[in-house]
């Protein structure tokens, strides 16, 4: 996947993550801010780039600030991000297991 | 036992808060919404949003349900894609009108089971009725599919279809008699609209005894505070439920003794006075587990 244009996905608010994405130069350069760094910034920082691999985005750059959300919404505002980005819709779906 | 549902939570489906503790407050079923709470240009983060919190996180015995967009806006059959796939418990179907509409959405959850390896009609369904026509066409709804677990007014959009206003809920008396009546003709749940002034907590209550006078299973629910008191006028009355446990020990030991008829005080019981015994007995259990939850 390409990101082609910048996008944000996420609010500030208690619990979530603001994720902001642009078209970047080699590989995925990672900007990251949390209330909670010192405990979890390993974590988010790996959620959010092992998201970006999954959809196959491999040059962006992407600007984080977290205000405590659990790993599920981290990837889900990097999905939405990404998708925003590339400008696509249809993402491929997994069944639960 | 058949499942409770007496209060259904909405969770507006692009908050991570409320997604991630919608669960402690006790309700009997939650409902995560992409349709009123989620802006048009949000759709696609609510989405993906319950999406990654229905495949992640444990809601334990919850009923977990998702009201999607309805299928004319576009947005319904995408909603599908992603919700049928992470399996919660029912789809709830927002602004049905006829039988069709259920039909439309069946054949779409059905494609989707089939292509990802879910057992086909494994996913329940739910509709909402909110409009004139809906009402009209109840019964044709609440029959249209094995799928559906029940049908649930939606009064906000009726009153306006209807030319009025919510007040003391007479203008919903024909509207949940018939949502009512084609839902028990239906042998299906009725669950009641949601009571918007969460401050009016007289106002709530009134309307809680209303409809539970009227029989319905339950309401949505629009703040966990209103949980608590609903539950509360679901809660059988002392004298009610020592009826209903004489009833059911009558009836086992009339088992014992090999009898197909039982009796109570001289009277045979049948089977509606059964159903009801057994009814009461599962609403005072519910509701003292909801008194542990709230401790």
């Amino acid at each position: 996947m390409q990101i082609v244009q910048p996008a944000v996905a996420g609010t500030m608010e208690s619990s979530d993550i603001m994720i902001r994405i642009e078209p970047g130069g080699a590989g995925v350069e990672l900007s990251l801010e949390s209330s909670v760094l010192s405990q979890f910034g390993k974590q988010i920082e790996s959620v959010i780039r092992g998201s970006l691999a999954e959809l196959g985005v491999e040059s962006a750059r992407v600007t984080a600030v977290d205000k405590g959300a659990l790993d599920c919404t981290v990837r889900a505002r990097v999905m939405t991000a990404a998708y925003r980005g590339a400008g696509q819709e249809n993402h491929s779906w997994e069944v639960k297991v | 036992m058949k499942r409770l549902r007496r209060s259904m939570l909405f969770v507006p489906g692009n908050n991570p808060g409320m997604l991630r503790d919608a669960y402690i407050y006790g309700s009997d079923s939650l409902m995560f919404d992409l349709e009123d709470s989620v802006s048009i240009r949000e759709k696609d983060a609510a989405r993906f949003l319950v999406y990654n919190a229905l495949t992640s996180l444990n809601y334990g015995q919850k009923e977990l349900v998702v009201r999607i967009n309805d299928l004319e806006s576009g947005l319904g059959v995408k909603d599908l894609e992603a919700i049928v796939r992470a399996k919660p418990h029912v789809i709830r179907l927002p602004k049905t009108e006829t039988a069709k509409d259920i039909l439309d959405c069946e054949r779409e959850i059905a494609r989707i089971e089939r292509e990802a390896g879910i057992p086909v009609g494994q996913t329940g369904m739910m509709a909402a009725i909110e409009s004139a026509k809906g009402v009209l066409h109840a019964y044709e709804i609440a029959t249209a599919s094995p799928r559906l677990i029940g049908i649930a007014l939606g009064a906000e959009d009726y009153v306006t279809d209807l030319k009025t206003t919510r007040s003391d809920g007479t203008e919903l008396f024909f509207a949940r008699n018939m949502i009512l009546n084609a839902a028990r003709a239906a042998g299906i749940d009725a669950l009641d609209t949601v009571f918007s002034n969460v401050n009016d907590e007289e106002g709530f209550l009134r309307e809680c005894r209303l409809i539970r006078q009227l029989g319905f299973d339950g309401k949505s629910v629009i703040n966990p505070r209103q949980i608590a008191p609903l539950h509360a006028v679901f809660m059988p009355d002392e004298a009610a439920l020592a009826k209903a446990r004489a009833v059911m020990e009558a009836i086992a030991e009339a088992e014992e003794r090999g009898s197909g008829v039982a009796s109570l005080n001289g009277r045979m019981i049948d089977r509606p006075v059964a159903l009801r015994a057994q009814y009461l007995i599962d609403l005072a259990e519910a509701g003292e587990r909801t008194m542990v939850e709230e401790v």
